[in-house]
């Protein structure tokens, strides 16, 4: 081997090539057959999109950084399932680009945290955590509640999506704005189309208790309470496995 | 350093900032309203900078023919300061970052920008790539050049791949701080930024090779083979993790082509790789030059090298899906994932090995010697990490470590003790050498910044391993009636004095630091004062080999 690597030592090119071809080996195998293996993500036939305005609340939850604290994926371990609930399925996080599994929980996982606690503690909870959590040491997003929410490009946002391969409509897209506005305000005329578009299930709320704005709370509010919240599956394979 | 340039360089230079700066102006109209806009104008304004720069010293004369028969060493020398900057700068976000989760009020009370999940990236990107990057940066011109006894290319390129790569890194920080990131881990920064790194880095990649081509030694030195790698594999992580599609052109939020478990698995195999070939590669070939340099000794075994060279650049590819034990990722990719990164040990054990075993016959020079003393803590360090890492690999290991601060003293095991302990040895060594000092201003404080920074790294670590265990062991504890013993955040106020030990751990690391900018400082103060060009003669492309022969004679 020292003969053949001393041939290979002097030639730049060779090297380069070389290195490129043994470290490509392992991100192929691992990588490409999970595009291609079909059982890789689950059949969910009832997962639904994000709304416009659960999209742009994701997009604050990635703006403020929660991820570094906050995990979004149940493992398949006894404790994991009782503390959590049902543990998480690759579908569930088929829409999410990219995906907020997370690496650490300094806070406690989010996958299924939606309906879990009401939109006014989540709302006092982000404005100071330690009101209603004295020893939490999350920070205070007190800013969320007085940013308006930025809505003109929310159209863009969901056919960059639909561009990517999730089923967004023609007319999801160009109610985008609308939308956002009619979720947090369940007494706009247009509030029946959210439902419509995206689900009965649809959360339809002033979700940060106040109908006349549109704030940065209301997005990641709404955000929260649908984790978990976008399929059944998991719940229903738990159950049958239960069975 | 523009009086360094030709004129035909100077003028080049010009085009490509006033190109630069049509871009700064194109993104600031284009974000109108967005945050893209705001980054374009902080190009603009760096572009505009360097335009007068170069501008006001235009007319200057240009450098005589002689300079191809020496080095070229002042980006190295920027990148050393500018590392150093960095450096602090990092930390000191570091610090501030562990402070906040002891107490978490101690911040600008509703300021946005100082919370933690936006300062967070700052100090992770700030030390990685600000200051680890800018010393991968300069030592790998250094070392480029006296392994193969040839000058850089040309002046140009070396500033633009310096200057290039810390303009990222400005556009990073201060995009986080604004609230621009793809929260992808350790590749936060958004598609504008991304395709400007890839800029640089080809840049950076035809330096390599144009200087290699250009080499008088037949072979080319083992820590040419680790720089390289470093650069190669780094770009293919790059390219492939941040690939995104921009919500429009004059929006700085794009959305990444993968999704869900796909995306989990690109992720993790940038991370864990970019651990591989920045963390890693990079420091082992920095550590393959100035570690027998320093101690005067051959490297121990070049069999060993040759191993753990491929072993190390074949192996860790494989090893990323040990970040996603037990979740929604098919259990096959796990079982791999686990299974490459125990045998990874193999060739890690043996770099580690290799640079101890190099110091066989200089203990003596260790126990006098603070700079090689670094280097030699810094071998353990990767041992001891490296071996950590194989172990929290391990499934069952890995279901009580993952999401607890273990995972996090894990990561400052190799970043404290291996990565910023090789760099400081290596600048101790380096700076007198590019200053044409005998030594440093003061030993003594080297001396001082060793204990700082080998405490600091103890208690940091050791901190992290209790409360990671203990987090991870209250989260699975039953009761007697069967069901779980303790709420979240019980565990979470158990971490409070190992939070506070931490904190205290890392700053003392910071004021390691510190210590070490001063004496950087000085030294370079105290070049100015004497300027005189003493030792200029032994040290030209046409004197003795440098550093490729202690690898031959340890054959």
């Amino acid at each position: 081997m020292p003969r053949f690597h001393r041939k290979l030592e002097r030639s730049a090119i060779g090297f380069v090539l070389a290195i490129i071809g043994v470290s490509a080996i392992g991100g192929l195998v691992e990588i490409a057959p999970l595009f291609t293996i079909h059982e890789t993500v689950e059949e969910a036939p009832d997962m639904r999109v994000y709304t416009p305005l659960e999209l742009a609340g994701r997009n604050i939850y990635i703006r403020e950084g929660c991820y570094a604290c906050h995990s979004q994926m149940i493992r398949t371990l006894r404790d994991e399932v009782e503390r959590y609930g049902p543990f998480s399925l690759a579908v569930e996080s088929q829409y999410d680009r990219p995906m907020l599994w997370g690496s650490k929980r300094t806070g406690p996982d989010l996958a299924r945290v939606g309906g879990k606690y009401s939109d006014a503690w989540h709302v006092a909870h982000l404005f100071n955590p330690r009101d209603v959590v004295p020893q939490s040491v999350m920070p205070r997003y007190g800013w969320l509640q007085r940013n308006e929410l930025r809505v003109n490009d929310l159209g863009r946002h969901l056919a960059a999506h639909r561009a990517l391969g999730a089923p967004y409509t023609e007319e999801m897209i160009t109610n985008a704005a609308q939308d956002a506005y009619a979720q947090a305000n369940p007494d706009s005329p247009n509030a029946g189309d959210v439902s419509q578009r995206y689900g009965a299930a649809t959360n339809v709320r002033a979700f940060d208790g106040d109908a006349s704005r549109l704030t940065e709370m209301d997005a990641l509010v709404a955000y929260l309470q649908v984790l978990g919240r976008l399929t059944d599956a998991a719940r229903t394979t738990a159950t049958s496995r239960a069975e | 350093m523009v009086s360094e340039l030709t004129i035909a360089e100077r003028k080049f230079s010009l085009a490509v900032l006033a190109f630069l700066a049509v871009c700064g102006l194109a993104m600031a109209v284009a974000g109108n309203g967005d945050l893209l806009g705001a980054h374009g104008f902080i190009v603009l304004a760096a572009s505009l900078g360097l335009v007068l720069l170069v501008g006001t010293r235009y007319y200057d004369p240009e450098p005589s023919e002689k300079r191809l028969l020496q080095y070229y060493d002042d980006p190295t020398k920027a990148g050393i300061v500018l590392a150093m900057v960095w450096a602090v700068i990092g930390m000191f976000f570091g610090v501030w970052v562990a402070a906040l989760l002891a107490w978490p009020e101690l911040t600008f009370v509703d300021s946005a920008w100082a919370s933690f999940g936006r300062i967070r990236p700052v100090h992770t990107s700030g030390v990685i790539f600000g200051f680890g990057g800018n010393a991968l940066i300069a030592t790998s011109f250094h070392v480029l050049q006296r392994t193969s006894r040839a000058r850089l290319p040309d002046q140009f390129s070396p500033w633009f791949v310096l200057i290039g790569y810390n303009l990222f890194c400005v556009v990073a920080a201060s995009g986080y701080l604004m609230g621009v990131t793809q929260s992808k881990e350790y590749a936060e920064p958004e598609w504008y930024a991304d395709i400007w790194l890839v800029i640089v880095w080809v840049v950076y990649f035809l330096i390599y090779i144009r200087t290699l081509q250009r080499r008088k030694e037949p072979h080319i030195y083992v820590a040419n083979w680790y720089y390289m790698a470093f650069i190669l594999v780094v770009a293919v992580l790059h390219i492939v993790n941040n690939l995104a599609l921009p919500v429009s052109l004059g929006s700085a939020k794009s959305y990444s082509l993968f999704s869900g478990v796909q995306d989990a698995m690109v992720q993790w195999w940038y991370g864990h790789n970019a651990v591989a070939f920045f963390l890693t590669a990079g420091f082992l070939g920095m550590m393959y030059y100035y570690l027998p340099k320093r101690a005067d000794r051959p490297i121990f075994s070049y069999r060993l090298s040759i191993i753990s060279f491929w072993g190390i650049t074949f192996l860790y590819m494989w090893a990323g899906s040990h970040h996603l034990h037990y979740t929604a990722l098919p259990q096959w990719v796990q079982t791999l994932g686990m299974t490459f990164s125990v045998v990874l040990l193999v060739p890690s054990w043996a770099s580690a090995g290799n640079a101890l075993a190099t110091l066989n016959g200089a203990w003596y020079k260790v126990r006098d010697d603070a700079t090689l003393r670094f280097m030699m803590v810094a071998a353990v360090f990767y041992g001891i990490s490296t071996f950590e890492g194989s172990f929290m690999a391990i499934r069952a290991v890995n279901s009580l470590s993952h999401y607890t601060d273990w995972t996090v003293g894990h990561v400052h095991a190799g970043a404290l003790g291996w990565v910023a302990m090789i760099t400081f040895g290596s600048f101790y060594a380096l700076v007198p050498w590019m200053w044409r000092q005998e030594r440093m201003y003061s030993p003594k404080l080297i001396e001082v910044h060793f204990w700082l920074a080998l405490a600091g790294t103890v208690v940091y670590v050791f901190a992290m391993w209790n409360s990671g265990i203990i987090q991870g062991l209250m989260w699975r504890t039953y009761n007697d009636s069967g069901t779980l013993a303790y709420s979240f955040i019980d565990s979470l106020v158990a971490m409070h004095p190992y939070y506070i030990a931490r904190t205290l751990g890392g700053a003392l690391f910071l004021a390691g630091a510190v210590v070490c900018a001063y004496n950087i400082a000085m030294t370079i103060r105290m070049a100015r004062l004497t300027a005189a060009p003493a030792g200029e003669v032994e040290d030209i492309p046409v004197a003795s080999p440098v550093g490729a022969a202690p690898l031959q004679a340890g054959e």
